[in-house]
């Protein structure tokens, strides 16, 4: 286009107009005004995201139609896409996956938006209360996926199973069970990651206008109405945005199985990005690694646009 | 935790007496039967979350200064057979925990700088200089911000292990975590967002004042930008602290990697009572720099999700 856009410039201004004008603006002219420099400012962002995130976009989606070992490519068209689907433990990461993102919003949705809302009538010690509920997040994942696992000692005497023996519970096999493997990384989640939400949370309780209480309170609405009809109305727009937030980061969820269970037991806690990383990082199959991404992230995508269309009606901006 | 507390309460009350209210009035408050139910309540919230967030850490303490054994068996008496300081002595004599904990500073320290450097002089070019090309650049930063992250994995891993052009390999260096992270959508979008909000006639008085682009950008831009740079470097350090895929496929080398990679590494193959003391000093580390910073981090975690509206 740019092309074009100079030769009917050049065919229609004076010969004596330099042949590579374009916007009346010659390279030189351009850098003298600070063209250059813009640049250069630019730069940093141009290269960083060039080399390490539109191109490996870009390259995944050739990747995943190719054959590679580190010399030489080949295209194999969809075969990496037929090997994924072939595969007899994508079904049961899917499962895995979808329990546990699913399980994980039904327990752990919730648990954030009541600290919260019980936080905001806190007065004097809401400060306490925000710092301790914000420490989990502080805690590096991998310490605290390892201090869990301790905690979930399947023996009588791990620290849970004395605590279920104190109610004449257990003891549970924890993460030695295929059927409460799930459930267990679902707990340990929601405890790493409900203080964002609390923050998050108590952030726009903040910011409700006090009228509204004050309105709903002069038209006889008792402390529960106000909570149901004035606040969660209120924090609707950030409920929406966080729910999938939380649904994107669950479905890819990799750290708490690969260092509690590596998958198992009987790859009852195989997810699907542990299986992408098994196809890539343990067999070297990035063609087939790769044409996974792409079927979760396209999977992410189509759950994302189908969401925030179903929900446009109640979104606040 | 109390003397970390105290500032924020000093700093809340003002506000708290004002006009601020929530779903429970002031007239509410008078009404003894409110006041008590808010009382109970709030007492039980606040035990709840002092037992679930900082029981565990407690019991690591605790773990990290008990032998293997006592742990084993019985996780919650205290120190039966006494405080094995001993435990942290062995962490950094046996598993050379010092390199560990050295790494993690020089990832977090690549990780802020570079980080910083894209979103400022980014941040700077779309929201101030805004050329003719901003509009397409911000559109593409923005279009990263929406594809899951998983979808490259494979891709940046072989990237960064033949950099195009270049044809190097920056696997085993730190090179390999600092650079990709610094390619965060996020952190452009709150840079940018931050700058618009500054008046545009500031930036024209400079201008014909005679300052040039760098100027501005060095002497109004990022002085004014400090909040923000605040908040960002809080995302970015703690981002790269708690980073464990990417660190670990790119960090093979064990003298390289950061506690995150290096913990679960040795944790099958090294006593209990010692990984316990290991794990405590690596989660000293951010704990305390929590409790000095507290507002600022809850600040950005705030502003952080302002953003997600």
């Amino acid at each position: 286009m740019a092309v074009t856009d100079t030769t009917v410039r050049a065919a229609v201004e004076p010969l004596t107009a330099p042949p590579r004008r374009r916007r009346h603006r010659s390279p030189a002219t351009w850098a003298r005004r600070g063209g250059l420099t813009t640049l250069l400012f630019f730069l940093p962002l141009l290269l960083s995201f060039g080399y390490f995130s539109w191109w490996p976009i870009l390259r995944s989606l050739m990747l995943s139609l190719q054959q590679t070992n580190f010399i030489t490519s080949t295209w194999v068209g969809l075969a990496n896409f037929e090997r994924v689907l072939a595969d007899p433990l994508l079904g049961i990461a899917v499962w895995n996956t979808t329990y546990f993102s699913l399980l994980a919003l039904v327990v752990g949705f919730p648990v954030p938006i009541l600290t919260a809302v019980f936080l905001a009538e806190m007065r004097r010690t809401r400060g306490v209360a925000s710092a301790l509920a914000y420490l989990p997040v502080i805690i590096p994942p991998v310490v605290a996926v390892l201090l869990w696992k301790a905690f979930y000692n399947p023996g009588a005497n791990g620290l849970f199973n004395t605590m279920l023996g104190w109610v004449g519970l257990g003891p549970l096999a924890w993460l030695n069970d295929p059927d409460l493997v799930i459930p267990s990384l679902v707990l340990y989640a929601t405890w790493a990651g409900f203080g964002t939400g609390v923050i998050i949370y108590l952030a726009t309780l903040m910011t409700i206008r006090t009228e509204l209480y004050e309105a709903a309170e002069i038209d006889g609405a008792r402390i529960l109405r106000r909570f149901w009809h004035v606040t969660l109305p209120q924090m609707r727009g950030v409920l929406l945005i966080m729910l999938l937030l939380q649904l994107i980061g669950t479905f890819q969820t990799f750290t708490e199985p690969y260092i509690m269970t590596g998958g198992g037991p009987e790859n009852g806690s195989l997810t699907i990005l542990l299986l992408i990383y098994r196809y890539a990082f343990v067999a070297g199959d990035y063609g087939r690694a790769t044409a996974l991404s792409l079927l979760l992230a396209v999977a992410l995508s189509l759950l994302s646009a189908l969401y925030m269309w179903a929900t446009r009606r109640w979104s606040t901006s | 935790m109390t003397t970390a507390g105290a500032p924020s309460r000093a700093r809340r009350r003002r506000p708290a007496d004002e006009a601020e209210r929530s779903i429970i009035s002031m007239m509410d408050r008078r009404q003894p039967g409110v006041r008590a139910v808010v009382g109970v309540i709030g007492t039980g919230v606040l035990i709840a979350l002092a037992v679930t967030c900082a029981g565990p850490l407690l019991w690591l303490f605790k773990a990290a200064t008990s032998t293997s054994t006592e742990t084993l068996a019985q996780p919650f008496a205290i120190w039966p057979s006494g405080i094995q300081w001993d435990n942290i002595v062995q962490a950094f004599a046996e598993v050379d925990f010092a390199r560990y904990l050295g790494n993690t500073l020089l990832v977090c320290l690549g990780s802020w700088f570079f980080g910083l450097l894209v979103a400022t002089t980014g941040g700077y070019g779309i929201a101030v200089l805004r050329p003719a090309y901003a509009r397409v650049v911000s559109a593409a930063v923005l279009a990263t911000l929406f594809i899951p992250g998983v979808i490259s994995l494979v891709a940046l891993y072989l990237t960064v292990i033949d950099v195009p052009l270049l044809g190097i390999n920056l696997l085993n260096t730190f090179w390999a975590v600092w650079l990709p992270a610094s390619a965060s959508a996020f952190n452009v979008l709150l840079v940018s967002r931050f700058l618009t909000t500054i008046p545009r006639d500031l930036f024209d008085a400079a201008k014909i004042d005679g300052a040039g682009a760098v100027r501005i950008f060095l002497e109004i831009v990022l002085p004014m930008a400090r909040p923000i740079i605040g908040v960002l470097s809080l995302l970015t350090m703690v981002a790269a602290y708690k980073d464990f895929l990417w660190p670990l496929l790119v960090l093979n080398k064990p003298e390289l990697q950061p506690i995150s990679v290096a913990l679960p590494r040795i944790a099958d193959n090294t006593d209990l009572a010692v990984l316990m003391a290991a794990m405590f000093i690596s989660v000293l580390v951010p704990v305390l720099v929590f409790l000095a910073f507290q507002r600022q981090f809850i600040r950005a975690a705030g502003s952080a999700g302002a953003l997600k509206e």
